[in-house]
């Protein structure tokens, strides 16, 4: 057996190709994107050849592992936490039609939002699909479930999630790791009609997904991945869900916890062993990362027990856990309680010193001023970083792909000019339809495609639509000469802001597509190179 | 043996690879080890740390508890004194003193080196200056790794070994350069803590 350092993504995505994977499908998005690129270097995906190319989005990820577990073989997709709302339809009816080869959803949560737009806890999506979720604590248990949960999936037929959140997706520790298994053979469902939800069938198979339910639980109760450890001071029980039972080990390391302690790290809750904490202990913490799902859930268990959480205000209801909450919440001594000195002050993330997206808003901004302030709706991606100083530049940013629809409702409602600011990786994730929508309307709106041919926030990955923005934009509908490509450097300003201007000047939709590549990625291939 | 270590610096300064060298040599040693790091939008110029725990025992939480924190490691003035909640008591902090100012507001550096000089244990070197000496800039973060040496907990020749192996892809020339950066910044901080 060997032992490699492995970040939880890693551990995870070595952990799916030594457990028999055939292919991995994904778009990048912080904490998750280190799955994917883990197996992009892998020797072991390139002898097997392993499927580890980006999707387009988190939509077409999932389907495509639907695609694969239908033919029987092992599969993943990984996505961040709002990946997974791009991916919702596809994921709640995957546990209709269920799985035949294992398939795995590996989702990403950043609680706190170091690097996200919300923190939405994604147990509650395997919750509202109905089918279990594991949750790893550490690396090794990362790496574990890989295996676990191929086996629960091929068992109950069944997707299953894996969540991961930030702390555990980038932190690094040593895993032991096993001979990797074979992969799958090619083998259609037993069932020619599983795959198929027409209503009939969907009626019996939401009937039969309720029926499993019972099942599952009895899967946690019996999953290495939980357990009950005993305690003598029964005045408090705590429940540690995933990470949270990391922290809960910490306060107490050289000591015993004096408390029961149920460490969850798979669901559906395993209820006798709330039942046995819950009749054990006068009151129950609750430590989890994210939104309070268990709290909410074990409140339903025995309604008089005094539940400690995130709901009842020891823990505040956003943000991530660490230690120091915990001792806090439970009475212990914390270090020393120094203030950050006041001299510090904060230091937010800014656009590279020589990126093309500053030149790209400098021109904008000559362009649009004579308009007033309010017109620029934008995106996810390095470029949101355009609403800092000293650009000022963009006004707006929802999700992936808002920025072309939002442009154009406000230019139904009348505003005059309505910009779309668009990365070209984001553009390719999900900015096609809504331009269609601006085409199919004859929209007055122009789309910023701004291109620096990768997908920069997440660390420099290919993306789908490189190399072809001009030509997805004329065959959707965009006439030749309303697609103006240009070169955002600062001698080309005056000419920028001209063709800026002649599209404001164009009753319709223009796209002007402002190219130069990442500082970053042409860094990093100048030194690859020496 | 447990150290529990947060190296602080500004996105592209080059903590991650100072990471890599101690984290290597531990594992060499048998150690256990975690370490997380800060990955997204916050590399883009904004603060960067990364929390690196080492230990003979069982390592649980992936994050330093406050208060709780032996070494900060920074390669940059501001950024140490933003991780002083971590310290602990008797901790030490570590510290380049050349400043890298990506925003308008910046401190003035009087004040915050008077700031790190109130900890109890500090130190305070030039490492900008020191390895641009040695004629090799880049290896600054190097310098602050040998500095820092003497309080890690670590073998001394086996930190050398890992800078060999982790640089040996880029040939002999930067590896001795990044071993002569080491040997100044632990020369440097023997001169100032006697």
């Amino acid at each position: 057996m060997k032992k490699l350092m492995l970040l939880g993504d890693e551990a995870l995505a070595q952990g799916a190709m030594d457990a028999g994977m055939s292919g991995c499908f994904a778009y990048p998005g912080t904490p998750s994107t280190e799955i994917m690129e883990y197996i992009q270097r892998s020797e072991l995906a390139a002898e097997r050849d392993i499927h580890r190319t980006w999707s387009s989005n988190e939509k077409t990820a999932v389907e495509a592992t639907v695609g694969m577990s239908y033919t029987g073989k092992r599969t993943m997709s990984c996505m961040k936490h709002v990946g997974l709302n791009v991916a919702a339809d596809p994921f709640m009816n995957s546990a209709f039609v269920g799985a035949n080869g294992g398939n795995l959803l590996a989702v990403a949560d950043d609680p706190s939002m170091h690097s996200s737009q919300n923190e939405q806890d994604s147990r509650f999506y395997a919750k509202f699909a109905m089918i279990p979720c594991l949750e790893p604590s550490n690396q090794q248990e990362a790496y574990d479930m890989a295996f676990h949960g191929f086996n629960l999936s091929e068992h109950f037929k069944l997707p299953i999630m894996i969540r991961l959140t930030t702390r555990l997706s980038h932190s690094r520790a040593g895993v032991e790791c096993r001979e990797p298994m074979p992969e799958n053979e090619l083998k259609l469902p037993e069932d020619p009609n599983q795959f198929m939800l027409l209503p009939a069938f969907s009626r019996k198979k939401y009937k039969a997904l309720i029926a499993l339910q019972p099942e599952m639980e009895k899967a946690s109760e019996e999953s290495p991945f939980n357990w009950y450890e005993e305690g003598t001071d029964t005045s408090l029980g705590i429940i540690a869900c995933g990470l949270a039972y990391n922290y809960l080990k910490e306060v107490f390391v050289g000591k015993t916890c004096p408390y029961p302690i149920l460490k969850i790290s798979q669901y559906p809750l395993p209820r006798t062993y709330i039942n046995r904490i819950m009749a054990e202990c006068d009151k129950i913490m609750v430590l989890e990362e994210g939104q309070p799902l268990v709290e909410e859930m074990i409140k339903g268990y025995m309604p008089n027990t005094k539940i400690i959480g995130r709901l009842d205000g020891t823990f505040s209801r956003d943000g991530e856990m660490n230690p120091n909450k915990v001792m806090v919440a439970l009475g212990l001594p914390e270090g020393t309680d120094a203030p950050v000195p006041e001299v510090v002050t904060g230091r937010p993330p800014a656009l590279c010193v020589g990126c093309p997206h500053s030149d790209s808003f400098r021109a904008l901004n000559t362009a649009i001023e004579p308009y007033g302030p309010g017109h620029v709706f934008s995106d996810i991606g390095c470029y949101t970083l355009g609403f800092m100083p000293p650009y000022h530049a963009i006004n707006t940013c929802l999700d992936m792909g808002a920025s072309i629809p939002m442009a154009k409702g406000a230019s139904a409602a009348g505003l005059f000019p309505a910009v779309a600011v668009i990365g070209d990786s984001t553009f390719s994730h999900s900015g096609m339809t809504g331009l269609l929508d601006c085409i199919y309307d004859k929209t007055n709106i122009v789309v910023i495609i701004l291109d620096n041919s990768t997908t920069g926030m997440t660390g420099g990955q290919d993306y789908t639509a490189h190399n072809r923005l001009e030509e997805i934009c004329m065959g959707m509908g965009i006439e030749k000469e309303h697609i103006r490509v240009i070169t955002p450097l600062s001698r080309l300003h005056d000419e920028n802001v001209k063709v800026i201007e002649e599209e404001f000047a164009y009753n319709g939709v223009s796209v002007i597509i402002p190219r130069r590549e990442c500082v970053q990625t042409l860094r990093r291939k100048a030194s690859k190179k020496k | 043996m447990k150290k529990d270590i947060i190296l602080a610096g500004v996105g592209g300064q080059g903590i991650l690879t100072i990471a890599s060298v101690i984290g290597a040599a531990a594992i060499e040693e048998g150690l256990n080890l975690k370490q997380a790091e800060v990955h997204g939008m916050s590399q883009r110029g904004g603060d960067v740390q990364s929390h690196l725990r080492i230990s003979d025992q069982p390592i649980y939480s992936d994050l330093i508890p406050m208060g709780r924190c032996d070494v900060i490691l920074s390669v940059e003035p501001m950024e140490a004194l933003r991780y002083v909640p971590y310290l602990s008591e008797e901790g030490w902090i570590i510290t380049n003193k050349t400043p890298f100012k990506n925003i308008n507001n910046y401190p003035e550096e009087a004040a915050l080196y008077a700031e790190a000089e109130k900890v109890k244990n500090h130190l305070l070197i030039d490492a900008d200056a020191i390895a641009k000496e040695l004629g090799s800039p880049r290896s600054m973060n190097i310098v602050i790794l040998g500095a820092a040496s003497f309080v890690l907990g670590l073998n001394y020749e086996g930190l050398k070994t890992t800078i060999a192996k982790v640089f040996g892809r880029k040939g002999e020339a930067v590896v001795n350069a990044n071993i002569a950066a080491l040997d100044a910044g632990r020369k440097i901080a023997a001169d100032k803590v006697k």
